[in-house]
């Protein structure tokens, strides 16, 4: 993995030994180095997370398989849903948002360039901390390695008790750790976003996606504090013998699933406000019109934020809660669908009318509204507690939420991923194998989590290593598994397609997509002061003004 | 500054709703009633470093830097002795009460969320310190009054954290 580091390197260093440019890499406080060392580092957990992912599935393949034995089976599943989590959405959309903001509004850096290297490099050993559970986290018992408490870590199994070994200790610190290089990174955005725009730029005229970005970075302030707290507590339980969690001595395990809870729904959230501002930017591009309803959709955003901070008990309907906080966690979850719903209709309206060109970054785009629409759907049908009742815990929860990941942000990253490419390397990527990418991803996609709300409705649990043949589930599991393989097609062609760009595409120049945003003025790749002047702008598309004096945007907004 | 407060405060929160939570739960003593003492003394002590704080704060503005040292050294010296009070009724509960954090829930909820609070003045006592002994040498101007304007931000924070601490703690838990 190491080579791909160097490999970018190559690509934008002056001829040095690589000794000094690699040192350059690792001292840096540029925001778009530091963009790049995040996008990258979060590339290499997705492989390593999706090879987690992989094992499982094949392990369910057929009944009673033998692949992996069932504690190696724990183990995958928690690994593989914190490393997707919390190294692989968290850091890639930190990364693309320390890589983008200060470009699109004007400004030459982060307003802490320090914090900001300081934040990755906390993000980054918390990452390495988990994965040297692998090595160390036997400790002196001789317990299983790695953590294999599942994702929630629900208390008491994390207690000394059920959990021996240091494994999930690992696993409590890695979160500590980079959950306070997450809080550093939310505190540099909102700190850059109000103080760093360049002249003319009001908060009414910012790009949708430094807009969005200051939501999600307040949401992680809230979110993820809570969950640092929470782990703090757990270290206290398992080192100082405290009882937080421990029902022996009256402590509670269901105030954890409470806690997990207020970190754990705005964490998605926190993850696909990001997603959403990338369809802001590149949805507009390629229908070639501005964006539909921009107050709108700023509005909306904001709701989200709000109303997404109350509706975690939403995942604890079956722990048996009061019917008053039933309700109340129904009637907010099915409001929160509102303001997203809006969005949706926004971009469509975007699109509507439009001279729409089927670039790659548009087709996943296309990809994401609709697959995210049927995610909202399942989110709906799973936020009503009685249906909910009936399917908690089963692999239609699975589905509902891979949609929202996997169909929703994977696809509007890979969509940014296309879009900003040839801004960040100088080189436009293969159309061709764009779009074989794309193909390919929709259907490995569809056939694995389209199938697997089948066997989540006729009763297979979650988080099960086997199951017994004649009940039905053995064709749907079969056909998930098989959409796994197109999956990893999709991605092995995308990494080849990136290296390949990376070498030999086509020098993008300035503005390969006609964009209207200010990173589109400055050259491919930037350089490190960004702007030779710092710009000033009169409306929303300041390109756009640049472009066309006759017809300007700021006469009509 | 401001957004890392909020930050902080969501942590505080967490710990304040586990001990809210938790009041009454334990299952075997001691129990609050009968170890804890209000410490009245300490309380003044930390509540009014805050102003002093602020008054330095105001001198350095005005270019009186010698006020502002005295101030600030009055600040540090409040803020010490709240640490060394935390110190002594840990002592008083731990050897002479038998209360310790993995004696009882009380004692879990207790510890963590003063050892927060006490945490949090440990950090703060150290940027005093450290702003103190650049005073000594001279090198504070009236220039770094916005910097040191910002630190009694977070001091103000966590005299704020105390009064819901000390109300949580030692008026409602008791």
């Amino acid at each position: 993995m190491a080579s791909e580091t160097i490999a970018i390197t190559g690509a934008t260093g002056i001829t040095r030994p690589i000794s000094e440019r690699l040192h350059d890499w690792i001292v840096t406080v540029d925001h778009k180095k530091l963009g790049i060392l995040y996008i990258v580092y979060s590339l290499i957990f997705l492989v390593i997370g999706g090879v987690e992912a992989t094992i499982i599935r094949i392990q369910l393949i057929v009944p009673h398989n033998h692949f992996v034995s069932p504690q190696v089976f724990n183990r995958m599943m928690t690994m593989h849903g914190t490393t997707m989590i919390f190294f692989v959405a968290m850091p890639i959309l930190f990364g693309f948002g320390t890589y983008l903001i200060p470009l699109m509004i004007g400004a030459r850096d982060m307003a802490f360039p320090r914090l900001n290297a300081f934040s990755f490099w906390m993000t980054a050993f918390g990452g390495l901390l988990l994965y040297f559970s692998f090595v160390g986290g036997n400790g002196l018992y001789g317990a299983g390695n790695a953590p294999d408490v599942g994702w929630w870590a629900y208390a008491p199994l994390t207690s000394r008790a059920f959990s021996v070994g240091h494994s999930t200790d690992f696993w409590t610190l890695a979160l500590l750790v980079s959950g306070v290089g997450s809080i550093g990174t939310a505190v540099n955005f909102i700190t850059t976003i109000l103080c760093m725009r360049c002249p003319g730029m009001t908060l009414g005229k910012m790009p949708l996606l430094a807009w969005l970005n200051l939501v999600m970075g307040g949401m992680v302030i809230l979110a993820v504090s809570p969950l640092t707290a929470a782990q703090a507590m757990l270290c206290i339980d398992r080192y100082l013998g405290g009882h937080f969690f421990d029902t022996q001595a009256g402590g509670s395990a269901v105030l954890w699933m409470h806690f997990f809870w207020i970190f754990g729904h705005p964490e998605v959230y926190v993850l696909i406000i990001p997603a959403f501002a990338f369809l802001s930017e590149i949805v507009p591009v390629f229908s070639r019109k501005p964006i539909f309803g921009y107050p709108v959709m700023v509005a909306a955003t904001v709701c989200i934020g709000f109303v997404s901070l109350s509706v975690w008990a939403h995942h604890m309907f079956t722990v048996g809660m009061n019917s008053y906080a039933n309700s109340f966690f129904t009637i907010t979850t099915m409001a929160v669908g509102v303001p997203t719903g809006i969005k949706i209709f926004n971009w469509l309206g975007t699109m509507w009318g439009g001279k729409i060109q089927f670039r790659t970054p548009m087709l996943f785009c296309i990809g994401f509204l609709f697959q995210f629409l049927i995610a909202g759907l399942t989110g709906i049908m799973l936020g009503a507690s009685p249906f909910n009742w009936q399917l908690s815990g089963s692999y239609f929860v699975v589905a509902h939420f891979h949609y929202v990941i996997v169909g929703g942000i994977l696809f509007a990253l890979f969509g940014a991923f296309y879009y900003w490419f040839p801004k960040m390397s100088g080189r436009m990527y293969d159309e061709v194998l764009g779009k074989c990418h794309f193909w390919l991803f929709l259907i490995g996609f569809h056939m694995t989590f389209d199938f697997m709300h089948v066997p989540g409705i006729l009763g297979m649990p979650r988080r099960i290593y086997t199951y017994e043949p004649g009940r039905g589930w053995e064709i749907w599991n079969l056909i998930v598994t098989i959409g796994v393989v197109f999956q990893a097609a999709g991605v092995l062609v995308f990494v080849v397609n990136l290296l390949w760009s990376l070498f030999k595409g086509e020098p993008a120049g300035n503005d390969p997509w006609d964009a209207w945003t200010l990173e589109w003025t400055t050259t491919s790749p930037p350089p490190d002061y960004n702007f030779a002047t710092i710009p000033v702008v009169h409306s929303r598309r300041p390109l756009w003004d640049l472009k066309h004096p006759e017809d300007p945007d700021w006469k009509y907004e | 500054m401001f957004s890392l407060i909020v930050a902080e405060s969501a942590i505080f929160t967490i710990f304040v709703v586990a001990y809210i939570f938790y009041i009454g739960k334990s299952l075997s003593g001691p129990m609050p009633k009968d170890v804890l003492e209000i410490p009245i003394f300490n309380t003044i002590c930390l509540l009014s470093s805050s102003l002093t704080i602020h008054l330095a704060v105001k001198m350095l503005r005005n270019a009186r830097v010698n006020a502002f040292g005295l101030w600030w050294f009055i600040t540090m010296i409040l803020g010490t002795i709240f640490l060394v009070g935390t110190g002594r009724e840990w002592q008083h509960l731990i050897f002479e009460k038998g209360l310790t954090i993995s004696t009882n829930l009380f004692g879990t909820t207790y510890y963590s969320l003063v050892g927060l609070h006490a945490f949090h003045v440990t950090v703060g006592l150290i940027g005093i310190v450290l702003a103190m002994i650049f005073t000594v040498l001279g090198k504070v101007e009236p220039a770094h009054s916005e910097r040191l304007d910002v630190f009694s931000l977070y001091w103000h924070f966590v005299d704020a954290v105390w009064v819901v601490v000390f109300t949580v703690v030692y008026i409602i838990g008791r």
